[in-house]
């Protein structure tokens, strides 16, 4: 089961590697986390995507998240309406005009950006759900060939009145 | 205010919390704080052999008190060597704060000499850490420590303190605080009200049920509780091997320890019960056996502070997350209010039962002309303390038997590694129950092999006088290993036996401390009588004990809980 783990913890030194820690002591997986600092400086927020066994492992593992001194909240967001997202940056090598024109229009179909040109390189920024970035990625390589990719990995916040606050 | 250097800090500190000793090492990254140190009056420090042993004697003095203990030990190997002892007490949830240099702030990362990233190597057996980047960072350092290692469930709290950071030259103002408050770390104390009134519904309406008490109930000084619940409801208490003492030992509804070596009453009272009610224990494997087969007909109830303990091997149906002490006494109350009570016609038909199990007398063994049999030597040392001694162990055999045959009469009595099974523990432990309690008979039972693991802390003892006993069960070989090795593995002792055991006489008077031979049982008593008679001088007292005896009860691997060994020649139906 995928599932999407919202956390937010103190900005100190030391935090992320007691996260990260926890995952492989425990051996829990994690497919994604991203994690920056908020609004509010002193705090940073983390998603994790995780694959977990079953409910009572998820239960297990934001326990042990809580209980780490440095964490305030942790939430699940799969459970319940959320919205997640990812940013995908890719550069495509791509030669003659018409190349060109299949990558661009491509790129407009799936609302992304060109963000940087060289004489044969586009730099595409797009955001969205993981198996968006996947067609992107799969179709994008028929029209030209990828020069590197990188992502994110997955940010995500809930639907509505829910909030995870300090 | 105060203008002090980030090392004066480091001691203040630790004088403003109350610390009184200290257990450590010094070496070139603390040189500033043991100069502080030295001239301070109020904080007596002990310089051990070893810095495993200097956290052990710290890790002891914590269980047997109650306080906090402090290590304080230089920068990369001065701080590796802790990693047992701190795992030690992570393990058992004992409250510690160790305090390591470090290499300057400005060469951190060079790898310059002697620098190990200590905050690194302790984060999975920590319970927090941190690490001062600047002195006037110090005192809140150490009031977070020692908060968070005292409250919730506790365990050790790493303070990494670099060299520059305690420059004796730079003053900063001092001012230890009063109080703290920390927004994400907030333990539950008493349960949840809804969940009180289940449990003490589920807790009157069992017919079968069991009192399953861990080393929780102690570190949460709820014997008073446990004891007057169990009395109240007529309930058969069992305790794990952290546990014991925290209902006492030789108690009508005391049915002794459970698990791997727990009694035939114990383990079969579990398995047949209907309602299990954990406090403060945490459903290890050395108390389940097969957890697909664990107690089958049995509900389960569980109170601890920590909540990744609940439902972690074995889900409960009825959790509560909070202090034993609190939450018992939260359902003391409401059966006072209430007038809850029990059917007593069921659970005397449940004391039938398990006094048939009883009746086993699983812990019966036959006494030999030629050899000491271990079990003898602790009825004996039982018999000459009274019970009234401070018993810590090492690892092993002669822990199993300890723990088997000495009933305590109260908490923090027993003294071992449980959790993290820490050969080397008992000596060093011994010495720290003595500094704590410089009145009290402390002995260390030890076999063999733990007693090897550090013995040069023989030393320690010598340079402070710190008088205890050291009851060795001496079987010239790993005797553990030995047993599992002659049960599972064809009789293969591979390398269990010891092939060349030092003359513990000889080498306890090389330390001025006294060695006595126990070669026959009729030498035993005197020997015991005359050592605990002995009250400024460690006495060693080595005794020659059946080498092929094995520790019974034993649960049969991947079976339930009433699957056991009971003698080489015995097992249950399984």
């Amino acid at each position: 089961m995928r599932r999407i783990i919202a956390v937010l913890l103190e900005n100190e030194s030391g935090a992320l590697s007691r996260v990260v820690g926890l995952f492989s002591q425990r051996a829990y997986n994690i497919e994604s986390l991203t994690v920056s600092p908020t609004n509010d400086k002193t705090l940073s927020r983390m998603t994790i995507t995780t694959d977990v066994v079953n409910h009572a492992e998820l239960e297990q593992m934001m326990k042990q998240l809580h209980k780490l001194v440095d964490v305030l909240r942790v939430t699940e967001l799969t459970q319940s309406a959320h919205v997640e997202r990812e940013l995908l940056l890719v550069k495509v090598r791509t030669v003659g005009s018409e190349a060109r024109e299949e990558v661009k229009r491509t790129c407009d179909i799936y609302r992304g950006q060109i963000v940087d040109i060289t004489q044969h390189l586009y730099t595409i920024q797009l955001t969205g759900v993981g198996s968006k970035l996947d067609a992107f990625v799969a179709t994008i390589s028929d029209a030209s060939e990828i020069v590197e990719v990188v992502r994110s990995g997955v940010c995500g916040i809930a639907r509505g009145d829910k909030a995870l606050r300090g | 205010m105060e203008m002090l250097s980030g090392a004066e800090m480091v001691v203040r500190s630790l004088q403003d919390e109350g610390i009184e000793h200290i257990f450590g090492y010094p070496g070139g990254s603390v040189l500033d704080i043991y100069d502080a140190i030295f001239q301070s009056d109020k904080i007596e420090h002990y310089l051990v052999r070893h810095e495993q042993a200097a956290v052990h004697m710290a890790d002891a003095y914590s269980r047997s008190t109650g306080k906090v203990g402090c290590v304080l030990v230089t920068a990369g190997p001065g701080a590796t060597n802790c990693i047992t002892g701190i795992a030690t007490a992570y393990m058992d949830s004992i409250p510690l704060v160790v305090l390591s240099g470090q290499v300057p702030t400005f060469w951190i990362g060079d790898d310059a000499f002697q620098e190990t990233d200590m905050i690194g190597v302790s984060r999975p057996i920590v319970k927090h850490s941190f690490s001062c980047r600047t002195a006037e960072e110090i005192p809140m350092a150490i009031k977070k420590a020692f908060y968070i290692a005292s409250t919730g469930r506790p365990g050790p709290v790493v303070i990494e303190l670099p060299k520059d950071v305690q420059n004796p030259l730079n003053k900063f103002p001092y001012e230890y605080p009063e109080n703290i408050s920390l927004r994400s770390y907030n333990p539950t104390l008493s349960g949840h009200k809804g969940q009180i009134k289940r449990a003490v519904a589920a807790l009157v309406n069992a017919r079968k049920p069991v009192l399953y008490v861990g080393g929780g109930a102690i570190i949460a000084n709820a014997s008073k509780q446990v004891l007057e619940l169990a009395e109240k409801l007529n309930l058969p208490v069992t305790n794990t091997l952290m546990g014991l003492g925290s209902f006492p030992g030789e108690h009508k509804q005391f049915i002794g320890m459970l698990g791997m070596h727990g009694t035939y009453e114990a383990n079969n009272s579990m398995h047949n019960a209907d309602l299990i009610f954990s406090c403060g224990a945490r459903f290890d494997d050395r108390v389940t056996n097969n957890v697909d087969k664990f107690c089958p007909n049995a509900k389960i109830m569980h109170i601890d502070i920590d909540p990744t303990s609940i439902s972690k091997n074995i889900h409960a149906d009825l959790p509560i997350v909070g202090s034993v002490e609190v939450v018992l006494q939260q359902m003391l109350d409401l059966i006072e209010e209430t007038q809850a009570t029990n059917d007593s016609e069921s659970i005397n038909a449940w004391w039938d039962q398990i006094n048939k199990w009883r009746a086993k007398d699983c812990l019966a063994y036959k006494t030999s002309d030629t050899h000491i049999k271990p079990q003898q030597v602790i009825q004996c040392l039982y018999k000459v303390t009274k019970g009234d001694a401070i018993v810590t162990s090492d690892v092993g055999q002669h822990q199993m038997v300890a723990a088997q045959y000495y009933p305590f009469k109260e908490p923090r009595q027993w003294i071992n590694s449980g959790g993290a099974g820490t050969m080397g523990f008992g000596l060093p432990a011994a010495m720290g129950c003595k500094i704590a309690f410089p009145d009290r008979p402390v002995v260390c039972v030890t076999g063999d092999g733990s007693i090897q693991m550090n013995i040069q802390e023989l030393s320690t003892c010598m340079q402070y006088n710190i008088p205890l006993v050291i009851l060795l069960l001496n079987n010239r070989s790993l005797g553990m290993v030995k047993q599992w090795q002659k049960m599972f593995y064809g009789g293969r002792q591979s390398h269990s036996y010891m092939d060349s055991v030092p003359d513990f006489v000889k080498l306890s008077e090389a330390y001025n401390h006294i060695g006595i031979k126990v070669d026959k049982i009729e030498e035993l008593e005197p020997a015991l009588i005359r050592a605990f008679e002995l009250k400024d001088r460690v006495v060693f007292i080595d005794v020659a004990i059946d080498p092929e005896e094995h520790v019974y009860p034993m649960q049969i691997k991947s079976g339930s809980m009433e699957d056991m060994y009971l003698s080489k020649t015995e097992k249950t139906d399984a």
